[in-house]
């Protein structure tokens, strides 16, 4: 699970009263996926706008020339008030676009606000096209261009894949709780990624990977859930760790995890399987230490933040940013924490 | 056994002109049960001994041993204490709580020391002469009604030692005697020692003994 | 023995439930003075931010048509999808409302006059459900759709989606306008690129308001302040009454043997008990007392008690808390130290009355120590006073130093006036009146703080309303206001408007540095608009004729102040240096100004070509809008009619100021309780004093009249030596604290009649408030004077 189901609290507008908590809701008249499903592209890398919220999820770690890591976010979220699409601005689909770069030392943010219908945000599938005002990703998903811009930074990249399609949970049904949550979930993990950042300090060529995600649902967190911890590593030997951790408000925890081969295989590990556990917290408050156990693998890793501050002061302010990660295991990924505001 | 032994005791006021010497060194003593006139012109120092014995105000010297007790030594709320449960004084002013029925007034010291017993206080009111008054207000009764509610007052957590400092000093002959009458019979009835304050020859004399104080010291 | 003692202390209270009445209210009114005063404060506060909301379209930058009218939303996506952040506006008339319809989701932060918080129906309001905002009066004027009710929202205007407000206004896929947010991406494409058809309107400065709003909110603060001292002296007159009345009692309880400290805790946990209850009394009166003033009682629960869509009323926690700790604290701070004086009172003393007197007598000549101390401090500070913390300690000082000082002032004047009378029962009368100076002098200290605070704050509100009227008229002067594209565009401007018979006031301006300030600098035409409408503090007399032709220049408070500029000083604009002709008033602007003259600034700055200017004109605005754009093609998207905006502020600002005539009401009624109250209490003390008079022959009738003339008498003397105070108080607020906050001060009005009025209002109070306490001591049964000499000795 990605970030993210912000959207559905999105907005400036109800944000603060329902926060991360708002995504245990049961709203009527959306489609709610089912198990076995069966994915139909390039449809599916479009919108789903009977479905309650979505994204298109990237992350990307970065270096310069000299070795230095960055870390870079684009993210396109779309929240529904209500199941269908309509033209103009009575269209119940709203789009809410972070963009972020973080260095080693700061962390640049941008967020974008926009209502569906009018053309100021969409996605369209074929061929495929996601934006919000001057951000977009575009590409036949081998190849994909992107960019964002902020009052202080902006991006240009390329991306190319290099693997298969990853889907999470079961063919893409990935369970979020005991009670039988659940979200239509899939990735391209397999991105090499290329461009250059425009900061303050000026452009920086870098190169690096990137990990895409797709998901959508309409209830994606059981009630008494909120917030979580989000984890996609990246292993020096290709293989790569998509795992999460639900929090719950009785103190107790869900787990999910998913382990790639350097091929594209995947094995999906249920709630138990995947231990996560915070070592350390910055100064606000949010866990930027961590120790990541999947004993079935072999993993036991600790994984810390590049920069402690990269949180997202967005409407829905959540943490995240690159990480790198030793111990039984070494590589880089990227880690988001939500529920901590 | 002795109740009360007073030695040597001193008390200065502090005034505008200077220290001002009330008692200088005045000694008694006073057995259980026994009463005590205390005479001696105005300004003598007798209220002022009576405070001293009563745990109203501390002296400056000397010593106040009350029922084996030095309470010289106490601190104020070991004073309190002994002002709720060993000693009753009686004032010239009444001093009622005006915002409490008769009844309760009786009652009051008696619930402040904790050994409230109503038959007690019904016998009290009784033998006062206070029965019909019980449910009024202080304001309500004469001077001499008041001076006995008073007196009920003090008598009703049986003390061991009653002071008085001229209890009648407010009402006209008749009712004062009626009055000193009731006190001096309910006060032997508890066997309690008596230390009366008064000017009046006549009240002295039915007291067991006298003692006459002059210019703070005893005659 | 606790459950004896607090029954004694209780049954006081069962005696003399008058004096529990007198205690309780006056807790509660104190308490009650100050949730209104915080109630109508942040009415106050709401209603200027609507104002200034209202005004907010000015704040930013916007994109408009050249013709004026309206456009495709498409342009909105199209600047949009090249980076531009602009927020879409259509404004329109729905019967008679300003219906504005706006993009929640791109407006710039803050901008959106709704609070889009709480139950709000999001989907509703975004999706076509006819979702519109509006204040209660304005809701009442709109049919047909879902009014959600918002005091924030200025009267006659509506706000709504602009999916809505299109649909509303029939005008489907159309915007007015757009706002620019003022933090735009680096590298955006140009406007000519993406939209030529439109036109970038820059903000307007001349409306901003914000910073004599902040100088309003201070102002206000302060006031809730003052009145919290009033509330302070109410309840420590109640209180120390209260403990004054029981004293006997005390010292007969501790004779009988209550220790001291159990004593002083019962004693406390009582004062305790009365402020609760008090307290939530007093928490529920203000508000209801604030709503019944305040001209909009719907919009005024709603902003004390906190929006509520579904239309019930919720009391909102935080205000109890605030409401119960004042009660609370102003309880112990006043029962403090009468539980101080109790505990320090040797038990014998305390029933020596005597004793007592010599100790009022030592506290009175150590008050007036305190006075005179207090006094002086204030006297200094007010040469020496120049930041906020100094300022606000020289209002305390001199309310304080004041207020102490008022018994032995009015002594000293009670005591030449026995001094002339002649009579007997004049005599009687001035000797009396003294003896109970003590009972009533807390009562009269908050009569005068009273006073003082009603004078200094409507001296205070009426200077802020001249003064802003004044200088909304030398701002917005000019009938319109252009903005132009081009130098040819300014061309036709300038030949279209002299055969039209209009001045064009070019407003051209360079940022620079004075003195190591940093200010800008005007070119400006000579015209009378200048000469008729703007405002000097100082200035030479010729100040206009030598700033035009280019000998001299006139410059803004705020530059003269931080700058150290007087006039005649000599300013330098990079090459040149010229003297000081005037200083003007610039209410609200952060920054300095020069005036210069037209030529000297092109001389000095060739670089800056003129594109804004002021127009005046004599006929209609609007004619002359449509002949320019038939004649020179520059549109009405160009234009602002500024007389517009001005009666909007002003309309808009007019309602703040009826709202603080209300606090003076407040403030005096509970005064006037104070003495009520305060007679009330004295008045079962009065007895024994009165019966001697009574007995040598004065009726009671007559006793009675005194009494109430009393009253008048020293509430009379207690408004003479409020007036200066409240004039005082009013200086410092404007020219102290102002100054010190904000770096301008702030004219000082003066309005006799005002003062006249509220003096009445003071009599009428004391009036009032002496008339029971004397009807009832004219009836007191003769039987109750004579117990007097009954129960004496
Ligand atoms: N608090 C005080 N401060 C100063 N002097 C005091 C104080 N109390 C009493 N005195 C003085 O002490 C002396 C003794 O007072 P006290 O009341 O004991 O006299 P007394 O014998 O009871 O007189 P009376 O018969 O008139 O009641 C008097 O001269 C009185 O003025
Ligand atoms: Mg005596």
């Amino acid at each position: 699970m990605n970030a993210k189901a912000l959207i559905l609290c999105l907005l400036p507008l109800s944000a603060s009263a329902q926060g991360f908590a708002g995504l245990g809701t049961e709203v009527d008249g959306f489609s709610t996926p089912a198990p076995d499903p069966v994915f139909d592209f390039p449809a599916d890398h479009g919108a789903h706008p009977d479905y309650r919220i979505e994204w298109w999820y990237l992350t990307a770690n970065l270096e310069d020339a000299n070795g230095t890591p960055y870390g870079l976010q684009w993210t396109l979220f779309r929240s529904a008030l209500a199941p269908y699409e309509a033209e103009g601005w009575d269209s119940p689909q709203l789009w809410m676009g972070h963009a972020a770069v973080t260095t080693e030392t700061d962390h640049f943010v941008a967020e974008r606000l926009a209502r569906g219908g009018i053309g100021q945000a969409g996605v369209v599938a074929d061929p495929f096209s996601a934006w919000i005002d001057d951000w977009a990703l575009d590409g036949d998903w081998r190849t994909l261009q992107m960019r964002a811009t902020g009052t202080d930074f902006s991006y240009d990249m390329a991306l190319t894949a290099t693997g298969p399609l990853v889907f999470h949970g079961e063919g893409g049904y990935s369970v979020k709780s005991a009670a039988g949550q659940a979200s239509y979930y899939y990735s391209q993990p397999f991105f090499d990624i290329s461009g250059t950042l425009h900061l303050p300090t000026g452009d920086v060529q870098v190169t690096g990977s990137a990990w895409l995600d797709r998901e959508w649902s309409s209830q994606p967190l059981a009630e008494n859930q909120t917030g979580w911890d989000w984890f996609s590593l990246s292993f020096d030997d290709g293989a790569k760790l998509m795992g999460f951790r639900l929090q719950q408000t009785d103190g107790m925890h869900y787990t999910s995890a998913t382990w790639i081969t350097a091929e594209g295989e995947t094995t999906p590990y249920a709630d138990g399987a995947l231990q996560v556990e915070p070592l350390m917290t910055n100064t606000a408050g949010v866990p930027v230490h961590w120790r990541l156990t999947l004993p079935a693998r072999g993993v036991d890793v600790t994984v810390q933040a590049v920069n402690d501050d990269a949180w997202m002061t967005t409407s829905v302010p959540y943490w995240e940013g690159p990480v790198t990660f030793a111990g039984s295991h070494q590589g880089r990924g990227y880690l988001e924490m939500t529920g901590y505001d | 056994m002795t109740l009360l032994i007073v030695e040597n005791l001193t008390k200065t006021y502090a005034t505008a002109d200077g220290p001002f010497p009330v008692l200088r060194g005045v000694s008694l003593t006073l057995e259980a049960g026994e009463s005590l006139a205390l005479t001696g012109e105005s300004g003598s120092g007798k209220s002022t001994l009576l405070h001293l014995i009563g745990g109203l105000d501390r002296a400056d010297a000397g010593r106040i041993m009350l029922d084996g007790q030095d309470i010289a030594s106490l601190d104020d709320a070991g004073r309190a204490a002994l002002r709720r449960g060993t000693v009753g004084v009686v004032f010239q002013q009444f001093n009622l709580i005006p915002s409490l029925k008769i009844a309760d007034n009786i009652a009051f010291q008696a619930r402040l020391a904790g050994r409230h017993d109503a038959a007690w206080c019904a016998t009290l009111a009784d033998r006062m002469g206070l029965t019909d008054h019980l449910r009024k207000y202080p304001e309500q009764l004469s001077g001499g009604q008041q001076q006995r509610v008073a007196i009920a007052r003090t008598l009703a957590p049986r003390p061991k030692l009653v002071l008085a400092d001229e209890p009648t000093g407010n009402l006209d002959e008749t009712t004062a005697a009626t009055v000193m009458e009731l006190m001096l019979e309910l006060v032997a009835e508890t066997g309690a020692g008596l230390l009366m304050v008064t000017h009046s020859q006549v009240l002295a004399a039915r007291l067991q003994r006298r003692l006459h104080l002059r210019a703070g010291q005893v005659a | 023995m606790t459950r004896a003692a607090f029954a004694a202390l209780l049954s006081h209270w069962v005696r003399n439930p008058v004096q529990l009445f007198t205690l309780l209210a006056g807790l509660a009114l104190a308490t009650g003075l100050w949730s209104g005063v915080q109630a109508i404060n942040a009415e106050a506060r709401a209603s200027y931010d609507a104002a200034a909301s209202a005004l907010d379209e000015g704040r930013y930058d916007r994109l408009v048509a050249r013709d004026g009218g309206a456009f495709g939303q498409d342009v909105f996506v199209a600047l949009r999808r090249a980076g531009w952040l602009v927020s879409p506006m259509l404004s329109g008339d729905l019967g008679g409302v300003r219906l504005i319809g706006i993009d929640a989701l791109t407006a710039p932060a803050g901008m959106g006059p709704v609070n889009l918080s709480g139950n709000l129906d999001l989907a509703g309001f975004l999706t076509g459900g006819d979702q519109v905002f509006a204040n209660g009066a304005t809701a009442s004027r709109l049919d047909g759709v879902t009014v959600l009710i918002t005091p924030d929202l200025a009267d006659d205007t509506a706000v709504a989606d602009i999916g809505t407000a299109q649909r509303l206004l029939d005008r489907a896929g159309r915007i007015d306008s757009l706002l620019v947010r003022p933090d735009q991406p680096r590298n955006l494409p140009p406007l000519a690129q993406i939209a030529p058809d439109l036109t970038l309107q820059p903000a307007q400065g001349g409306t901003d308001i914000a910073g004599l709003t902040d100088s309003f909110h201070l102002n206000l603060t302060a006031f809730g302040l003052l009145s919290f001292a009033v509330g302070i002296f109410i309840v420590h007159g109640a209180i120390g009454l209260a403990f004054e009345q029981r004293r006997g009692m005390v010292r007969t309880l501790r004779a009988l043997g209550l220790p001291l400290n159990r004593l002083i805790g019962l004693m406390l946990a009582e004062l305790l008990v009365f402020a609760l209850v008090a307290g939530v009394i007093g928490v529920a009166l203000g508000y209801v007392i604030a709503a019944l003033l305040l001209p909009d009682v719907a919009a005024t629960l709603r902003g004390l008690y906190g929006a509520d869509v579904s239309g019930t009323l919720q009391l909102r926690p935080s205000w109890w808390a605030s409401g119960l700790a004042i009660a609370l604290a102003g309880t112990l701070l006043a029962g403090g130290s009468a539980l101080w004086g109790i505990a320090r009172m040797p038990l014998l003393a305390a029933a020596q009355p005597r004793a007592l007197a010599m100790a009022a007598g030592r506290r009175a000549r150590w008050q007036m120590g305190a006075a005179l101390v207090l006094l002086a401090v204030a006297f200094v500070l007010g040469f020496n006073a120049d930041g906020l913390v100094t300022g606000f300690a020289l209002l305390g000082t001199l309310l304080i130093g004041a207020a102490l000082a008022l018994p032995p002032v009015l002594n000293g004047v009670l005591a030449f006036a026995s001094g002339q009378a002649r009579s007997v029962t004049a005599q009687w009368f001035w000797a009396d009146t003294r003896q109970q100076l003590p009972g009533l002098s807390l009562a009269l200290m908050a009569l005068m703080l009273a006073i003082a605070a009603n004078i200094g704050v409507s001296t205070m509100v009426s200077s802020f309303r001249l003064t802003f009227t004044g200088f909304l008229d030398q701002r917005l002067a000019s009938e319109l206001y252009i903005s132009t594209d081009s130098a040819e565009q300014t061309a036709a401007l300038v030949a279209f408007a002299e055969g039209a018979g209009a001045a064009v006031l070019p407003i051209q301006s360079a940022d620079v540095q004075i003195a190591g300030q940093p200010a800008e600098v005007f070119g400006t035409r000579d015209h009378a608009t200048y000469r008729d409408n703007w405002r000097f503090l100082q200035s030479t007399p010729d100040a206009w004729d030598a700033t035009f032709a280019g000998q001299a220049v006139v410059i803004n408070e705020q530059l003269a102040r931080r700058a150290g500029l007087a006039l005649g000083d000599p300013v330098e604009i990079g090459a040149l240096t010229l003297p000081v002709a005037g200083i003007y008033g610039d209410y609200g602007n952060p920054i300095g100004q020069v005036v210069l003259a037209l030529d000297a600034f092109a001389l000095q700055f060739p670089g800056v070509e003129p594109r804004q200017f002021g127009l005046r004109v004599a006929g209609d605005p609007a004619d002359f809008v449509t002949g320019l754009t038939e004649a020179t093609g520059i549109g009405a998207g160009q234009t602002i009619d500024q007389a517009g905006i001005k009666a909007l502020s002003l309309a808009i600002f007019e309602r703040t100021f009826t709202v603080t005539t209300a606090l003076n009401i407040l403030t005096l009624a509970v005064a006037g309780f104070a003495i009520l109250m305060s007679l009330l209490t004295l008045a079962a003390m009065r007895v024994p004093q009165l019966a001697p008079a009574w007995a040598m022959g004065m009726t009671r009738a007559a006793l009675g009249r005194l009494e109430l003339l009393r009253a008048v008498m020293l509430a009379v003397l207690t408004a003479a030596l409020a007036l200066p105070l409240g004039l005082a108080l009013a200086w410092v607020l404007l020219a102290v604290v102002n100054v010190a906050a904000f770096g301008w001060q702030l004219p000082m009005y003066l309005f006799p009649l005002d003062y006249a009025r509220l003096g009445g209002f003071a009599l009428l109070a004391a009036v009032l408030a002496a008339g029971w306490p004397a009807w009832r001591l004219a009836r007191t049964p003769p039987g109750d004077l004579l117990k007097v000499f009954a129960n004496e000795r």
